[in-house]
Formats: structure tokens, C-alpha cells, sequence
């Protein structure tokens, strides 16, 4: 990565008259264009979009690409967000030309072999959480959250259960959390976590009652510690009649090793995108295939592949009449569910333990050095879970550097930072999440950037503050960003 | 150990600095109860060469039909550029770009983005996208309830010529927040909306008023009239297009007269999958969503802004976050916390390579196919063409029987010929919704016709 490299906004490469042809259709005297569209549904003036050629194009593309960090191209212990090898084959073998044109409403007849991946990936999901069925048409992790959440809500509304609005998110929560209930419709009641990072099991136990649809839980918490109690939370919220949410954002700490259906979990959300390596594609697409235990099974989202003597077909609404419904237009992000298939039958049933063991061992290995070389842990009496939090509360006291400032400042070594300022509740946290594919080489890398940053802290500040110096560019005005917006590119401006 | 580097000398050291005996020690904490027994349900390990064999083979036995479907998902020519560049390790395994100077890339990719698709509908902002087109219509309805001050209704207008799995998502999302969306019957002669039908709700208080066009039908609606008409009635007008349509058709932005006061859809949307995204069973694909500058405030979802850095240059940034769940919580426009990166990343580079020339040749030749499509099927006897007036590239045809069977025989012989939508319009049993894009060629449409002429004449004989 070059300092300062700059490349243009594509229009300013623009020039009327260039074009990449090849790429056009064959000319015809056929086609007279708009030919039988009236002139009041015509476009008068074409739309302002580049006119480059091919090579500018790629060029601009690939320049571009360049100007990011990713999996690929650096260490990305990014909290949370599983920044995981995402292996080559998977997005080969997911982009067979077959597997492309396959258009969605396609008979079922033509449709066996894809149909199979998409049918074992239920079946393996299904295995591997404890659940007892599957859905894989949420589209994201958040998605997944919604369809768990308005599950849970047609369940009690089934049972004539009217007055149950009400979900329990502790604070250390994800905000896709509440942001979901309330996009159920439903209210957010949150419950403080205790000083070991468990939940406030009597804060809990206040909460519960008749208006409680659920709690939304994620286990290991965002605070990257194990919820040791989860036996004791399961019992309150059942017994107070509401249904346990298993947010499955850290789903690659406890792979193989603890079933969120064996915990209690009536319903869960995977992110295929992390646990199971599918790619983050720069944001997206992601995949938030949900699990449901017996008393939700009748209402997972449709379709769902089915198997019959016919073999393999859609699951629809007349097969699932009480189905909380359709979330997309088709079936959900098949390219990557397809991708996570893949990934699973190249790991294997002892790939996938190992999954949790060598993120608990990446992680806890991180956390000793780290520990070791004077820096703090938010739960330093904790096993880390597939991460950890380290607060830096100490050296902005002293030195008034911020968790922000270390984290631009990894940058210039080459690193990605770790998530900032999540979860809210440990002031100046990094949240750092190594994975299983980095070696221990690149691990003593980190922890090295980090002790060097430590001692510029102390030595000279200034160096960390106004980091970071080598990117393409230097820290960014949000503010100017959020006051004078400029969402689309202009000739003038 | 597949994508797992440790060598046994790594695992000892490290856990020697851990100071636990064992891996299994670092699970302590669990209670042990809970641990779980052996794994059953994922069958052993597969080397890549194994795998490539398992899924070459079901991608060879589901094959590869010539196909005539449609329905909201377009089989298009994509340069060869645009997924060999999506696909760099740059842009495929990075996150969201929240560490602005390190994701410059992605960041100024959507910013690009955000302008080309703004210029294609004719609206002033948009953001990075959402998940498909379908939730776009969930997000804009409920954006529209937010944004429409003059309105304290939940209602929303959708005529029954809108995709209706679009109007099923719509409702499986937004009915939990109590959004009612109300049906308005389509002109069974023209299979458009009629101004007229939207008679009854004249005067009511209403969000907003969903139009399609092209509709589910490919029909183009009059979209200025029911613009004007939503603006009259004080309801805010959601467009759902289809984004090459938009090479020749007038952008959103234009709709509607602009002496009846404010002019142009207030909130478009729509699935950017013809742009360079392939068919793939369904997804990844990205739903796109444009707006009023003055309503940016009330849409969900990501948004790039350019701004300067530190030294007085130009770089680009995630901005607007006040509204998004990670800062906002319960109280955010949305849930949505993803885009769809990749897939926007291939749409921007094709909406690139093509231009407005390209796309305006695409958009032509995919018409000029179909009107082929419609000469040759309806030459056929008892094929005719529902309905007459002005279309972009789909038609519903009405046959002289039910559409299944005639679909599965067509099927057996490797054509895909459409859809049968008589499970979605009881009333349109006989019917069948095709299409031909410009990757359909003058074989594949003699075909087509040869194909389903011997079928109906076969079936006409064992009837007779």
C-alpha cells in the first residue's frame, strides 16, 4: 500500500464518445431502440455514467482494490466479525458455470444436483447446532435475527398469547439486537451483566414474567467470555414461559463443542459469513441461516428444501402454512450458502471441532503475551472464548491516547485493527479475534506492533495520535462527512 | 489440518505460555454437561480434489437449459472483467469498511456506485444497498411510513401487478411493525394499473402508493398519471424498476408532471441483479434503494460520503451512521447491518464497462428479442398475447390449457419456457410469463417455438 496513492472518481476518466464495445450485444437494423415505447415512458437525456474503455476499467477496479486491507493481504483480528481464511475452492467450485446459470424458478426436476448441497447444508446446520430444523433464506446475520425474533412472536401469538412484547437483551448485546425487536415490533429490555461478564441472573430474574416473549443471548458474549450460568438462564426465561434466542455471532468459539440446542436454545441465527468462512465481500453479502427447536419448527421462514420420494423440492406456503414467510425474493443468498456447503465437507466433522479449538487457543495464547506485556484485560480472571477485550482505560488516563488511536496506528505496521468501542460497557476496548487460520508467527507479529505502540504511547504520543501515517490517506473528517454531504459524484463539484 | 497452520511444537509453546496442560483445558469454563458428544451430522473430511469432484457432478446433472424465465431474475451477458475483478482477495475477504483508511477501496467503489445508480433512476442520493430487491420494498415501505409527515397511516397502495413475492416479503417483514398493504386491482385488459382504480382511496390518508414498472407482467405502467395521483393524495410514491429498463425508459426522477407540484417518485427501489450479477438459484444478488435528497435522513441502510482528511484530501467515509443499529439500537431505521458489497462491487464495474451506450444496446436488443419471442409463440395455435400495450422485456402469454404441464414438457426437453402464475392469479390459469433477454439468439427461439408447437399439437390430438 502507498502512501498517498490516489485514484480518480471514475467519471473524471470519462469521455464521451470511449466505450468498451465488445461488451455490447451484436448491432442489428433490428433493434431500433425503444422502438414501441410511447414517448411520454421514454428516457429523454442518457444517464451520466463512465464512458471508459476496458482497460480503464480494469485498471481503475483493480487500483482500487489496492487501497484495501483484507483477509488476503493482511492479519484482520477484527472482534466479532470472524475474519477467517476463506478458502479459494469454495468460491471456484460455488462459480461452475452450471451453478451460475441455474435461475431460481427453475423446475426442481432441473435442479437436483444444487438442490442436494442445499438440502445437506440443512442437514449438517441442523447437526451441528442441536436444532431441529433449518432455514437457510435470511440473507444476513441481522435477517436471521428477524426471522428468530418474529418466530418466537408467531409462537406465542399461536398460542393466543397476546401480551408477550417484550425481549431481554443484555447490555453487552450486539445493537442488531434491539434494532430487531423493534423491527418485530416488539419492546427492548435490557439487563446489566455482572463484573465476571455473566448475566445479572437477578436482574433476570426481575424481568422475566408474563409480558416476556424472549431473551436474545449470544454464548460466548460479546464480552468474549462463556455465560457459565446458561443452565440457570435457560430454566428462569422457560419457566417464565418466554423462548431463548441464540445470536450465533461467536458460533466459531464453541463449534463442535457445545450445541446451542443442547443449552436450551429454542431458535438461532448462524452467520455463515464467519463460523462457516463465506466471504465478507466488503460488507456483504452475508448468510444468517436459522435453527429452531420442536415448538418453532411450524414457523421457520419458507422455502426450505424438502425431501421425498421425488426427490429433493421446495418447502412453500402450502407445505408450511403457518410460516412466518417469505424474507426474499427467492431463496435467500443460495451463492453463499452454496459456499458454506463447500467449506464444511472440505473440514469435515473434525474440521469443524477443531474449528473451536484452535480459536480458543489463537486466542488465549494472544491474550497471555498481551497480558504479559502490560497491557489489561477487561476480564483478566476469564478463559478467553475465540476473543478477548483488552481496555486501554489506563493508557488514555495517562497519556490520552485512545483505543482509536492504537487501532489507526496498527494500520502503519500492516495489521488490521481490532473492533473499537464494542461492546460499549468496557471504555477504550479493543476486541481482538485472531481466529484459527493465523499462525503462531503472525500472532507474535501483533503482540509485537502492540508493545511497540506501548512504548510510543509513552515515548511519543503524538505518533500514535495523528496515526495513521503510511495509508492512502490520513484520518478522515466524519464530521465534514456527516454536514456537508457528498454522496454522489458532480461535474462541478 | 485443512486451514489450521499450528505444528505440534506451536501448540505445546503456546500452551506453555497459556499455562494450561491441553486445549480441552481452555473449555473449562463450560459446564460439563453440556459438552457435546461426537459430531454425526457432517460427514468426514473431503481433500479440494474430492470436492471439486462431488460438486462438478451435481453441477453437470443439473445441466444447463436454455431458458425463458424471468420473473424478477435476468440472464444477461457479464463481461468477463467484472467477476475476475470482484473476486481479487482485496475486495472478496475484506469487512465492512469501518476502518475508513485502510478500505479506501471499497469505500470509494460505493461512492461510484451510489452515483451511477442515483444518475440511472434520476434521484438525488442512494445508499450502498440492501439485501435484494424484494426486502427493498419492505425497507421502503417502512421508510415511507417515517418519511411521509403528512401522513400518520401505516397504509400502503400495492396494485396485484406488482411481483407479488415482492408484496409477500413486503408483508412477511413490515406487517410486524402493523404496515397494512393494501391491494389495488390491475386493468385485466391492459394488465396495467388504471388510475381510475385507485378511485375509492381518493382523499384517504394513505403512506404511500407502490408502482411497478415494468410490472410483473412486463407491461409498462402509466407511470406519470399514478405519480400525479399519489402526490395529489398526499401519499409518497415508491417506484420499483428494474435498472436496465432504465437505459430507455424514463427514470423515476421524471415521473409525474411537475405542475401538479412536486415532480418524480419520492423513494425507488428495485433488485440490481441485471447488472452484472448471474442468475445463481437466487442470490447473492443486491437491492438498490434511491431518494429525495431531503428524506436521506429516514432511509436505512449504508451510506458513503466523501470527505477530506487530515491533510486536505480527498478520501471517502461511512457517514450518517446516527441512523444505523450500531450506534441508534432499538431506535435505528433498520436492522440491516450488511450491504451487499461483492455484488455492488460487480454492478458498479459492469455499469462502468457498458455505459450508458452499452446499456441502452442491452436494453434494445433484450426488447427487440422479445417482440421476436411474442412473433414466434404466437404464431403458434392457441398461444396469444395476454396483453397488448407497451413492454420491456417479459409477456405473458395465454394458452388454450392449464401452463404446468405444458412448462414440465418443455422442461423434459431442456427449455425453460417461463412460469406458470396461476398459483399467484387464480384468475389467470392458463397463462404463462416468459422472456428473452439479448443472450437469446434466433436458434434459441425457433427452439422455443418448435418445441411447444409439438407439444400443444400433441396434446390437442390426444384430446381429439
Amino acid at each position: 500500500m502507498n502512501t498517498g496513492l490516489h485514484e480518480p472518481v471514475i467519471f473524471e476518466l470519462s469521455r464521451p464518445g470511449r466505450t468498451a464495445p465488445t461488451q455490447f450485444p451484436p448491432s442489428s437494423d433490428r433493434d431500433e431502440l425503444a422502438a414501441g415505447i410511447p414517448a411520454h415512458l421514454r428516457r429523454q437525456a442518457p444517464p451520466r455514467l463512465p464512458a471508459v474503455s476496458e482497460l480503464q476499467a480494469v485498471r481503475h477496479f483493480t487500483r482500487l482494490s489496492q487501497l484495501n486491507f483484507s483477509i488476503d493481504t493482511h492479519f484482520y483480528p477484527l472482534g466479532s466479525c470472524t475474519m477467517k481464511y476463506n478458502p479459494k475452492a469454495c468460491n471456484t467450485l460455488a462459480m461452475l458455470p452450471e451453478f451460475l446459470a441455474r435461475h431460481p424458478l427453475a423446475p426442481a426436476a432441473n435442479s437436483q444436483g444444487f438442490l442436494a448441497c442445499m438440502y445437506e447444508l440443512q442437514e449438517m446446520l441442523q447437526g451441528i447446532t442441536g436444532m431441529q430444523g433449518v432455514s437457510l433464506t435470511p440473507m444476513a446475520g441481522a435477517q436471521g435475527e428477524f426471522a428468530g425474533v418474529a418466530m418466537i412472536r408467531a409462537y406465542h401469538r399461536a398460542r393466543g398469547d397476546f401480551g408477550r412484547n417484550e425481549i431481554i437483551v443484555p447490555e453487552a448485546a450486539h445493537g442488531t439486537n434491539p434494532a430487531t425487536a423493534a423491527m418485530c415490533g416488539c419492546v427492548v429490555r435490557e439487563i446489566p451483566c455482572d463484573a465476571n461478564g455473566d448475566v445479572d441472573l437477578e436482574a433476570l430474574h426481575a424481568a422475566v414474567g408474563p409480558q416476556t416473549a424472549g431473551i436474545m443471548l449470544t454464548n460466548p458474549s460479546t464480552l468474549g467470555v462463556f455465560e457459565r450460568r446458561i443452565v440457570e438462564v435457560e430454566r428462569l426465561v422457560h419457566a417464565a414461559g418466554g423462548l431463548l434466542y441464540y445470536d450465533g455471532a461467536n458460533l466459531n468459539a464453541i463449534l463442535g463443542k457445545v450445541r446451542p440446542g443442547d443449552m436450551g436454545f429454542d431458535v438461532i441465527h448462524m452467520n455463515l459469513h464467519k463460523t462457516f468462512s463465506t466471504p465478507h465481500g466488503g460488507g456483504g453479502p452475508g448468510s444468517g441461516a436459522v435453527g429452531v427447536g420442536a415448538r418453532l419448527l411450524p414457523f421457520l421462514p419458507i422455502p426450505i428444501v424438502g425431501r421425498d420420494a421425488g426427490g429433493y423440492r421446495w418447502l412453500e406456503e402450502a407445505d408450511r402454512p403457518q410460516s412466518i414467510g417469505r424474507l426474499s425474493g427467492f431463496m435467500g443468498n443460495a451463492g453463499v450458502n452454496l459456499r458454506a456447503y463447500i467449506y464444511m465437507r472440505l473440514l469435515g466433522a473434525e474440521g469443524m471441532v477443531r474449528v473451536a479449538d484452535y480459536a480458543a487457543l489463537n486466542a488465549n495464547y494472544l491474550l497471555h503475551r498481551l497480558r504479559a506485556a502490560g497491557f489489561d484485560a477487561a476480564y483478566p480472571q476469564r478463559r478467553a472464548s475465540h476473543e478477548f477485550i483488552i481496555t486501554l482505560k489506563r493508557q488514555h488516563r495517562d497519556h490520552h491516547v485512545s483505543a482509536m488511536d492504537v487501532a489507526k496506528r496498527l494500520l502503519d505496521y500492516g495489521m488490521h485493527a481490532p473492533t473499537t468501542y464494542f461492546p460499549l460497557l468496557v471504555p477504550e476496548c479493543l476486541l481482538i479475534e485472531p481466529t484459527e487460520t493465523e499462525s503462531k508467527e503472525e500472532l507474535d507479529r501483533f503482540c509485537d506492533a502492540l508493545c511497540d505502540i506501548l512504548r510510543e504511547i509513552t515515548e511519543t504520543p503524538q505518533t500514535v495520535t495523528s496515526a495513521p501515517h503510511t495509508m492512502p490517506v490520513r484520518r478522515l473528517d466524519d464530521v465534514r462527512a456527516a454536514k456537508q454531504l457528498d454522496l454522489v459524484w458532480k461535474p462541478d463539484a | 489440518m485443512p486451514y489450521i497452520p499450528h505444528t505440534p511444537e506451536d501448540v505445546a509453546e503456546m500452551l506453555q505460555v497459556i499455562g494450561a496442560d491441553s486445549i480441552e483445558q481452555l473449555f473449562d469454563e463450560i459446564p460439563s454437561a453440556l459438552l457435546a458428544g461426537p459430531l454425526t451430522a457432517v460427514p468426514p473430511a473431503l481433500c479440494e480434489m474430492e470436492v471439486g469432484r462431488l460438486l462438478t457432478e451435481r453441477a453437470r446433472s443439473d445441466g444447463r437449459a436454455l431458458n425463458f424465465i424471468g420473473a424478477g431474475a435476468y440472464e444477461h451477458h457479464i463481461p468477463a472483467p467484472v467477476w475476475a475483478i470482484a473476486t481479487r482477495g482485496e475486495f472478496y475477504s475484506a469487512y465492512t469498511p469501518y476502518q475508513a483508511e485502510a478500505s479506501q477501496g471499497t469505500l470509494q467503489l460505493i461512492y461510484e456506485y451510489q452515483s451511477m445508480i442515483s444518475q440511472l433512476t434520476g434521484m438525488e442520493v442512494a445508499n450502498a444497498s440492501l439485501y435484494d430487491g424484494a426486502s427493498a420494498l419492505a425497507e421502503a415501505s417502512l421508510m415511507a411510513v417515517r418519511a411521509n409527515r403528512g401522513s400518520t397511516s401505516r397504509r400502503i397502495l400495492v396494485p396485484r401487478s406488482v411481483n407479488p413475492t415482492y408484496l409477500a416479503v413486503a408483508q412477511a417483514i413490515a406487517g410486524n411493525q402493523e404496515l397494512v398493504f393494501e391491494s389495488v386491482d390491475f386493468d385485466h385488459r391492459s394488465g396495467r394499473l388504471d388510475v381510475a382504480a385507485l378511485a375509492p382511496f381518493a382523499g384517504q390518508d394513505i403512506a404511500a402508493l407502490v408502482v411497478q414498472s415494468p410490472n410483473f407482467f412486463g407491461v409498462l405502467e402509466e407511470v406519470d398519471a399514478l405519480t400525479d395521483w399519489a402526490h395529489a393524495n398526499k401519499a409518497l410514491l415508491i417506484a420499483v424498476v428494474n435498472p436496465l429498463s432504465l437505459a430507455v425508459l424514463k427514470a423515476p426522477g421524471e415521473w409525474g408532471d411537475a405542475a401538479g407540484g412536486v415532480r418524480g417518485a419520492d423513494i425507488c427501489c428495485g433488485e440490481g441483479q441485471p447488472l452484472g450479477v448471474p442468475l445463481a438459484s437466487g442470490g447473492p444478488y443486491f437491492g438498490f434503494m434511491t431518494t429525495r435528497m431531503q428524506y436521506v435522513r429516514q432511509m436505512p441502510g449504508r451510506v458513503v460520503g466523501r470527505t477530506l482528511d487530515a491533510a486536505g484530501r480527498p478520501g471517502f467515509t461511512l457517514t450518517l451512521q446516527a441512523r444505523e443499529q450500531h450506534i441508534r439500537r432499538g431506535k435505528a431505521t433498520s436492522n440491516i447491518c450488511t450491504n451487499q458489497g461483492l455484488t455492488v462491487t460487480a454492478a458498479t464495474i459492469y455499469m462502468s464497462l457498458l455505459g450508458a451506450t452499452g446499456l441502452e444496446r442491452v436494453a434494445a436488443a433484450c426488447m427487440q428479442r422479445t417482440r421476436e419471442l411474442v412473433a414466434a409463440l404466437t404464431a403458434i395455435p392457441g398461444v396469444s398475447l395476454a396483453f397488448g400495450g407497451p413492454r420491456f422485456h417479459e409477456v405473458l402469454l395465454r394458452l388454450d390449457r392449464p401452463a404446468g404441464p405444458v412448462l414440465a414438457a418443455l422442461a423434459a426437453q431442456g427449455i425453460l419456457g417461463g412460469i406458470d402464475v396461476s398459483s399467484r392469479y387464480p384468475e389467470l390459469q392458463h397463462a404463462l410469463l416468459t422472456c428473452a433477454t439479448e443472450t437469446r439468439t434466433d436458434a434459441d427461439i425457433a427452439s422455443y417455438a418448435q418445441a411447444l408447437a409439438a407439444i400443444l399439437a400433441v396434446d390437442l390430438q390426444g384430446a381429439a
